[in-house]
């Protein structure tokens, strides 16, 4: 079939097939956007600050009385990824046990939060950082005193988790 | 001191500064060109490499120095070599005959020099110099499409080239009316046809306010677009359309040999911004008359200040070539040809009529 009518150049008036003042009205729209409110965010000093649902570093919650992990092995045991390794052990306070060792491979972690979701404590949360920067493979695997964040520094996580799961 | 010494010099030092000046615009309009492409897109673009950026076109060329240069395997060697030379080459050469001012005189004691900023701006055949060069430089985008053995660099080479001839012929046609009109208003005695072609007079013959836009506005607006066709630029830049042909022409090219095709084409932009402000915006000329300044024909100061103003004009060209790219979408292969052959020639030769029939019978 061969289409001759009604084609894009038929519908154009006088003024749209001289092209010139279309073109005028093409730079001016441009010309508006220069002086518009830009979109851009400058990384280093306008740091973002994510919301409550952010899953960023997963952190040992650790509370006034100390951490709340009682080294159960569940994370670990569910981690897609193999990241998390616990060594449990006794001690005298109610609880009972606590991890001597709880260790977080940062390269290997998916950030799934399957670990957060399948803790029975609500010992493991995913925090807002998501500044993750290592310089040796060593350092990108976190040990438990860089894992441990004070509770208050965790409250929009934990807001979060109340009220969606 | 002999004379050819002082000329040897002369030359030299010229030579010196429009290099290091055709550089530095080439690297100030690459700056230019990302800022404003980022501001039009509602972004800030490159503002960290120095203040404001401003030494990101330098990162920039020094990143393209480290970079290694690959030649394909099947590639001709020697002309993948030569193209991005001639591109460059070209670029830098079509500047000896465009005068960035007027003379200033030096008195060096045996006598009194006059010093024309150009190396060579009052030659005779300056204009036809000029088109034969820009010209040439379509050698270097077609070598190197040809050269590359890939047939995506080899359709941006001959795009290339038939834009070129589509375009020459109406940006040619549209100078004839300038020359026309120049020769009107000609400041040489008794009106000769003499050194009608050099650029200097071309300049000199628009003297207070008779700049030739407002005589040939439709000449004026057949240059300007053949000017974007001929520096592959805006809505012309068929033979690097992105999305189409990989990278176009330069696909094959890395290192500083895509660097001298990067800073050839924002050469032969500056290059095209002073034809047309030589030809149609008065070149050097100042906007108002120079005894404002209170300076007289001949002192350095007058053309320091007709040399800023010249820059001024470029640079304002420039901003304004960037804001076309940035606006308006690239022509399809078809309607570059039909806009090249079916209204800009028969545009140019109702120009050339136009202003022969106005001189002949109104003046």
């Amino acid at each position: 079939m061969n289409i001759t009518k009604n084609t894009e150049a038929e519908r154009m008036n006088f003024w749209e097939k001289i092209y010139i003042p279309e073109i005028a009205r093409g730079l001016g729209l441009t010309l508006n956007q220069v002086f518009k409110p830009k979109f851009t965010r400058q990384y280093p000093e306008e740091v973002w600050e994510p919301e409550g649902s952010y899953r960023g570093r997963p952190v040992l919650v650790k509370e006034e009385t100390g951490e709340r992990c009682v080294a159960c092995g569940l994370c670990s045991r569910v981690c897609p990824a193999l990241a998390i390794e616990v060594q449990a052990s006794e001690t005298e306070k109610d609880k009972e046990r606590y991890p001597v060792k709880f260790e977080i491979n940062m390269l290997r972690c998916i950030f799934c939060g399957f670990c957060e979701e399948v803790c029975p404590e609500e010992a493991i949360v995913m925090s807002k950082d998501y500044h993750l920067v290592f310089q040796s493979q060593e350092e990108a695997i976190l040990s438990k005193d860089k894992l441990e964040v004070p509770i208050a520094k965790l409250q929009d996580r934990l807001e979060f988790l109340r009220q969606y799961r | 001191m002999p004379e050819l010494i002082w000329i040897l010099i002369e030359t030299l030092i010229k030579a010196v500064f429009i290099l290091t000046m055709i550089l530095l615009a080439a690297a100030t309009l690459v700056y230019l060109e990302r800022r404003i492409s980022a501001f039009i897109q509602n972004r800030y673009g490159p503002n960290r490499v120095g203040p404001f950026g401003l030494l990101q076109p330098f990162a920039d060329v020094f990143k393209l120095f480290l970079k290694e240069d690959l030649v394909p395997k099947v590639a001709d060697k020697r002309f993948h070599r030569i193209a991005p030379i001639i591109s460059l080459g070209v670029t830098l050469a079509v500047y000896s005959v465009i005068p960035l001012s007027n003379y200033f005189t030096i008195d060096t004691g045996e006598s009194v020099r006059k010093i024309y900023l150009g190396i060579a701006p009052n030659v005779n055949i300056g204009f036809l110099f000029v088109l034969a060069m820009t010209s040439v430089g379509v050698y270097g985008i077609t070598l190197a499409g040809w050269s590359s053995n890939n047939k995506y660099s080899l359709l941006g080479g001959l795009r290339s080239s038939a834009q070129m001839i589509s375009y020459e012929l109406s940006m040619g046609l549209s100078v004839i009316g300038v020359l026309l009109v120049s020769n009107y208003f000609t400041t040489a005695p008794n009106g000769s046809w003499t050194n009608t072609l050099s650029l200097n007079t071309i300049v000199l013959n628009q003297s207070g306010w008779k700049w030739n836009i407002i005589f040939q506005p439709l000449g004026f607006l057949i240059f300007l677009v053949s000017a974007f066709a001929e520096t592959n630029r805006a809505p012309f830049d068929l033979p690097e359309a992105e999305p189409e042909l990989v990278g176009g022409f330069n696909t094959e090219y890395s290192g500083m040999k895509f660097g001298m095709f990067f800073l050839a084409e924002y050469g032969n932009m500056a290059t095209s911004a002073a034809l047309i402000t030589l030809l149609f915006l008065g070149g050097w000329q100042l906007p108002f008359p120079s005894s404002w300044l209170g300076l007289t024909e001949g002192s350095i100061w007058l053309a320091l200040a007709q040399f800023t103003s010249f820059l001024l004009k470029i640079i304002l060209l420039a901003i304004f070539f960037i804001w076309v790219r940035w606006s308006i979408p690239r022509f399809r292969y078809d309607q570059l040809m039909n806009l090249g052959w079916k209204i800009m020639l028969p545009l140019s030769l109702l120009n050339i009529v136009i202003t022969g029939i106005v001189l002949q019978f109104f003046f």
